[in-house]
């Protein structure tokens, strides 16, 4: 656990002003922390974080610092990963190591892993997700799965030139590790249960193009499969076959962490239900940030709420969930104007760099508007359609100055 | 204000350029091209493509 050693006492500041709890010291609690100080909450802010690290960037946990060569700490990985602290956030206090185990809203207090008690004026849910794991029996030893520093650390001692390497679930997650495990040298299977990788995101032309660009690279792919059987040093697949595994990476996408908000009366099905301005239903001083917020966005014109795992998701919640907490705890009715985020994602995965704007999974018809979705890495441009509704863009290997028109011809016909 | 960027790390993302035009774009040949001191009236969007880079290559020092 570190605190801030004496927290300055700074311009603008109340110590006697609402305390505010952030659970979830991930990049969603740091930008809550953050934006609560720049929407001008004065009181006592504390973030709460279960892994021992300050907030650090995971996107290079299945990258970067996954191929990094050599012997490497999980203290020198935290260091190359870790976000820079604002001065703006030099009075928060950071209590890591340290789980809240739940929350009783009526009382406006947090139960803490050790016993303790901490009252709030206003909570901020920042748990993120957690890898779904595989749903089988067998050894432990050689199941990863990728969420924590401290998992890209285990799992970096395993991907040893040559290890067989099997990847359950062909996600962005699954599809970057297998790139990276071939790049280090490991003969790499990914096994996934539909009919291409990324299926559900790109559709199915831009996904079988992705899956030959990775198989070209010497990473085999077990489509319509799954894994039934674990034992030392091989799986089974559904189909009976056996497939040698040093190394079994569980990268079955994720579930939300909001068991420690259970018995409040809030809607957890699948995260945190909010309001647009992401204030939870059914309860006063709660806002939801990150992967956690279910909110509907107007953006895709059907009202339906959703969380939304991609990078940019927690600076964009932070803000609004912060202007929402601040406007609710200084006794004002939030600000009702829409809240509409454009959702973004990257993915880098073997000398291809994957770049969407909106929501292409809502497609119901992909159009290819440049390049050819057998050879994406000549770059290809997609754009996903809804009815008549321009609902994504995805980019493959195109020019970084195409980015930002391509994000706002996005915008523009959204 | 003074923006600083770790170009041994920047991997051409873009995304700076995205959140605060008015600071970085990027060239035509895919380098970035910034503005290295913005004026003070440009302190958000400057935070806003901190934030917003996929590798936190820019720092802000004042």
């Amino acid at each position: 656990m570190r605190r801030n050693p004496d927290p300055p006492s700074r311009p603008g500041r109340d110590p006697d002003g609402p305390r505010v709890a952030v659970v979830g010291a991930s990049l969603a609690g740091l930008r809550a922390a953050e934006q609560l100080r720049a929407a001008g909450h004065a009181g006592p802010i504390t973030v709460y974080g279960d892994e021992p690290y300050l907030p650090y960037n995971r996107p290079p946990l299945s990258k970067d610092l996954l191929a990094a060569p050599g012997a490497v700490t999980p203290a020198e990985l935290h260091e190359r990963a870790a976000f820079r602290l604002r001065a703006r956030v030099a009075d928060v206090e950071f209590r890591l190591g340290t789980a809240v185990t739940r929350a009783d809203l009526e009382r406006a207090e947090l139960t803490l892993d050790g016993g303790e008690t901490v009252r709030f004026d206003g909570l901020v849910a920042a748990t993120g997700l957690r890898p779904r794991r595989l749903a089988v029996a067998g050894p432990a030893n050689n199941r990863f799965a990728l969420r924590t520093l401290d998992d890209c650390a285990a799992l970096r001692d395993a991907l040893r030139p040559d290890a067989r390497v099997v990847v359950a679930g062909a996600g962005f997650v699954g599809c970057e590790v297998a790139a990276t495990a071939r790049a280090l040298g490991c003969r790499v299977t990914v096994v996934e249960p539909a009919a291409e990788p990324l299926l559900a995101v790109l559709g199915e032309a831009l996904a079988a193009g992705v899956r030959r660009h990775h198989e070209n690279a010497g990473i085999a792919f077990r489509t319509g499969r799954c894994v039934t059987a674990v034992r030392a040093g091989a799986v089974t697949l559904d189909d009976g076959t056996d497939l040698a595994a040093d190394v079994l990476v569980e990268a079955l996408g994720s579930l939300p962490n909001t068991e420690w908000l259970a018995g409040n009366g809030l809607d957890l099905t699948d995260g945190v239900r909010c309001a647009n301005t992401l204030q939870a239903y059914g309860a006063g001083n709660l806002v939801a940030v990150g992967d956690v917020a279910r909110f509907p966005n107007p953006r895709t014109g059907d009202g339906v709420p959703r969380r939304v795992e991609h990078w940019s998701m927690p600076a964009d919640t932070a803000r609004r969930a912060a202007a929402t907490l601040t406007d609710l705890l200084a006794g004002r009715a939030p600000d009702p104007t829409p809240f509409r985020p454009v959702p973004s994602f990257w993915s880098d995965q073997g000398g291809l760099r994957l770049q969407s704007f909106g929501a292409p999974a809502l497609a119901g018809a992909v159009r290819i508007a440049e390049g050819d979705p057998d050879r994406p890495a000549d770059g290809l441009l997609a754009t996903y359609h809804r009815g008549s509704a321009h609902v994504g863009t995805v980019a493959i290997n195109l020019p970084p100055s195409r980015q930002a028109p391509l994000r706002a011809a996005f915008t523009a016909a959204a | 204000m003074q923006i600083v960027v770790d170009l041994s790390i920047c991997q051409d993302h873009g995304q700076c350029a995205i959140a605060a035009p008015e600071i970085f774009h990027m060239d035509d040949e895919g380098h970035l091209v910034y503005t290295a001191e913005p004026g003070a009236a440009l302190r958000e969007a400057a935070e806003d493509a901190a934030d917003a880079c996929p590798v936190q290559a820019i720092t802000i020092e004042d």
